[in-house]
Order: structure tokens, then sequence, then C-alpha cells
């Protein structure tokens, strides 16, 4: 067993794993934060995008203990429980960017990681470009672009980063 | 995936010594090949070595007219480096075409060349630039180094520390992927250098990374696309899969070659 530690949603967290627990089975089976899903197992479809140290990345193919002494943030991380959403969400209801939301919490983590690379004001064409690894199998993806465009925009006004 | 011990070594020399102790043991820096592997239990390594927490092993920096790229720099860090960008920007291009950008926030420089998978995209530069691995034991040169599918001069506790790559005059990737993987089904490497032209292959070889001689001599005597006009690669030696047959991308690497050499050309 290997002993970690590390800041989850601010929170800090400490436990006793097994070296083979992946960063996304830690997130949903020892701290229960659910929102953050398994899609394809295999770093393709970014389901599990999480950001670790403020950058997104495939949750389901980090190792547990390489998070250890790091941050992580997961979707229930973006905004308070029963506070209003963070804009990336709000725009995502807004703009009817889901469908079944199974792959929802990947792509907004993904996106909010995309704005704070990119910027606020984001073309179509970067939107489609940065989203090559997060699948979507209901939309056809074109609110998930007009939803992430929004969101990028109301992000500069927003006071949740 | 099935149980391994796991060990943090804070230098290269303890990372070394905890490969000669532990037989089987792999190193991780990214994990970005090694973990998928690890779960499809396609390797089940007793020990794991992280790189990661190695001070000094991620630096970018101008030595002399080399660009040094440490092995555990990121590809997200290449691919955004003002000092690549500057010195070699193909390369910073071709780093920004890995994989998507969350695997971009993990991959490292090191491992891609430690693991040399077939269609990855950093052996071509390597090789057509003529880059220089440099181990904790020695330097090789991207000739010797490559030798094979999934396979290296690597030593069984040799760790890359840095690659070191000459400046050329212009230089220029260009890939053409597999639409669902993203990994190249072909991509070409063009470097003019100082005193020659090198053309790297990957994702067509049967036997990994490649260069294309006959291309080479014709762009040295010119360095203009119009002199590979006629000229083709063999299929032989090329592999046919259900991406694509070995004439396919015998076709591919004619046409991407082409524009490898059109877009460094453009760049003046």
């Amino acid at each position: 067993m290997a002993k970690i530690s590390m800041i989850v949603n601010g929170n800090p967290v400490n436990a006793n794993v097994d070296p083979r627990t992946l960063l996304v089975q830690f997130l949903r089976e020892n701290l229960r934060l659910t929102g953050t899903h398994v899609g394809c197992d295999t770093s393709q479809c970014g389901a599990c995008v999480v950001h670790l140290d403020g950058k997104a990345v495939k949750s389901c193919t980090t190792l547990a203990v390489m998070a250890d002494g790091h941050e992580v943030r997961t979707i229930e991380g973006l905004a308070a429980d029963g506070a209003p959403l963070h804009p990336m969400q709000e725009a995502f209801r807004e703009h009817h960017g889901l469908q079944c939301g199974f792959c929802t919490p990947g792509m907004i983590m993904t996106a909010v990681d995309l704005v704070h690379r990119k910027g606020h004001e984001l073309s179509d064409e970067v939107i489609r470009e940065e989203l090559e690894g997060n699948l979507c199998r209901c939309t056809g993806y074109q609110n998930i672009v007009a939803s992430i465009s929004a969101g990028a925009k109301a992000m500069a006004k927003s006071d949740l980063a | 995936m099935y149980e391994f011990k796991y060990h943090r070594p804070e230098t290269v020399r303890q990372a070394a010594n905890l490969l000669v102790k532990n037989e089987d043991a792999k190193l991780i820096a990214g994990g970005h090949t090694l973990v998928p592997v690890m779960k499809q239990r396609l390797a089940s390594p007793p020990h794991l070595v992280d790189l990661s927490h190695i001070e000094g092993l991620n630096g970018i920096e101008m030595k002399g007219r080399s660009l040094v790229i440490g092995a555990t720099a990121k590809h997200a860090e290449v691919a955004n480096s003002a000092i690549v960008g500057e010195a070699i920007p193909a390369l910073a291009e071709l780093a920004g075409m890995i994989g998507d950008p969350a695997v971009r926030h993990r991959g490292t420089i090191g491992g891609s060349l430690a693991n040399n998978d077939p269609t990855a995209d950093y052996p071509a530069a390597v090789l057509a630039l003529d880059a220089t691995i440099v181990t904790n034991k020695r330097r090789l040169k991207a000739e010797e180094y490559f030798q094979g599918l999934f396979t290296t001069a690597l030593e069984a506790d040799e760790i890359i520390t840095k690659v070191m790559f000459p400046l050329p005059k212009k230089a220029a990737y260009v890939k053409f992927r597999n639409q669902a993987s993203r990994y190249a089904l072909v991509g070409v490497f063009v470097a003019k250098r100082p005193s020659d032209v090198r053309v790297a292959v990957t994702g067509a070889g049967s036997d990994g990374v490649f260069r294309v001689t006959s291309f080479e001599e014709a762009l040295k005597k010119r360095f203009s696309h119009k002199v590979l006009d006629g000229l083709t690669v063999p299929a032989d030696g090329l592999n046919s899969d259900l991406h694509g047959s070995a004439e396919y991308r015998a076709h591919l690497i004619g046409v991407l070659a082409r524009r490898a050499v059109e877009a460094a050309t453009a760049k003046g």
C-alpha cells in the first residue's frame, strides 16, 4: 500500500491505496466523487477528464500515487453545492450541450481548461480541435461547441474560474 | 492491472539503482503508454519506478547550437515552449499534434522515445534532425538508437535524461492521422540541415521509423518539392493492416514528403 495525500476540490485528502489504483477509481470509489465518469477506460473518450494542478488530464490513465502531493479538481469542484452553477455548466444547460449527459463532466472540465489556456474568445474551429480527446455519442457536437463558446465568454464576467 | 511495487526516486542515480536491484522494473513518467498497456495486462512489471519527481529532468534550453529537451518534458511543454518555437518550430508543431490536449499534459518525450512505437511522432523528428539521445550512461545517435518495433538500444538499467537536437536550416512535419487513434498512419519529417537533407518516416515502416535516402539525395541537390515528382517509395517493408495497405502508405509517403518540403520552404 502507498500513503498519498492531495488537495481535491480545495480539501486536503489522505489515504492509503494500492499503487495500482487509478486516479479515477480513487476519486469515485474512495472519495465518492462520482461526477467523474469512466467511459472507454482507454484514454480516448475523455469522460474521466479532471484537472491535475490546473491542467486537464485523463484520470483513467493516471495512477492515484502519481497525483500524490498535487492538486486535483473535479466537476464537483467547479461550483459549491447549492450555489449557482459555474458559467461553463450554465452554458451547457442554456445551450442544450448534452443529451444523456455521460460525457458532460469531461467535456466541461476540458472546456474550462481550454479557456484557461486560450482565453475567452474561442473560434468554433479551435473548440472543435481542442475537443479531440472528448467523445459524445448523442449530440453531434453542435451544441457542445455552442455551449463552450458561450461559456468561455461568460467566464470572463464570473468570479468562478 | 496486476499488482506492482511503486518507487519514487529523487535522482537519476537512485532510479538506475532501482532498475538494477529489481528485475523487470519499468520506468514511468507520464504513463500514457505504460498505464494503458498494464490495464490490458499486456505488461505486468512487478516494480514501477516513477521519474516524475526527479528535479531538472524536464528542462528545455539552448546549449550552443543545440536545442536540449529533458526526458520528462511533456508534449504540451514542448509545444508551448518559446525556446522550441524559436529554435525548431517544426518540433513544437509536432508535439502539439500528439494525441489530444489531456494526453499532451501527461505524455513525455523520453517516454515516447523509450517506447519507440512505430506510429509515434517523435521518432521521425529525432531521426530527421539527427538528434542525440543522452542517457545516464552514454550518448546515442538516432541512427543507432532506433532498432525496430518497440525496440531501442537502451539497456535494462539505462535511462534517457535528455535529447539534443542540432538546429536545422528548415524543417517541417506533416502527418496523416489515423482518424480513430490519432496516431500517424504516416508521418514525414523533413529537415534541411547545413550539410544535408534528411527525410524520416514514421507510421509506415514494419520495422519502425526509417529514412528515405532517394528523397534525401534529390532534395540535397535542390530543396524543392518539385524534385520529388516521379520519385516513389517501394511498398516492400511497409505496414499493411486494416487502416491501410502497404501501397497506400507508400503513396502517402510521397504526398506527405512533398507537403513537408513545401511547408518547410514556406517558413523561409
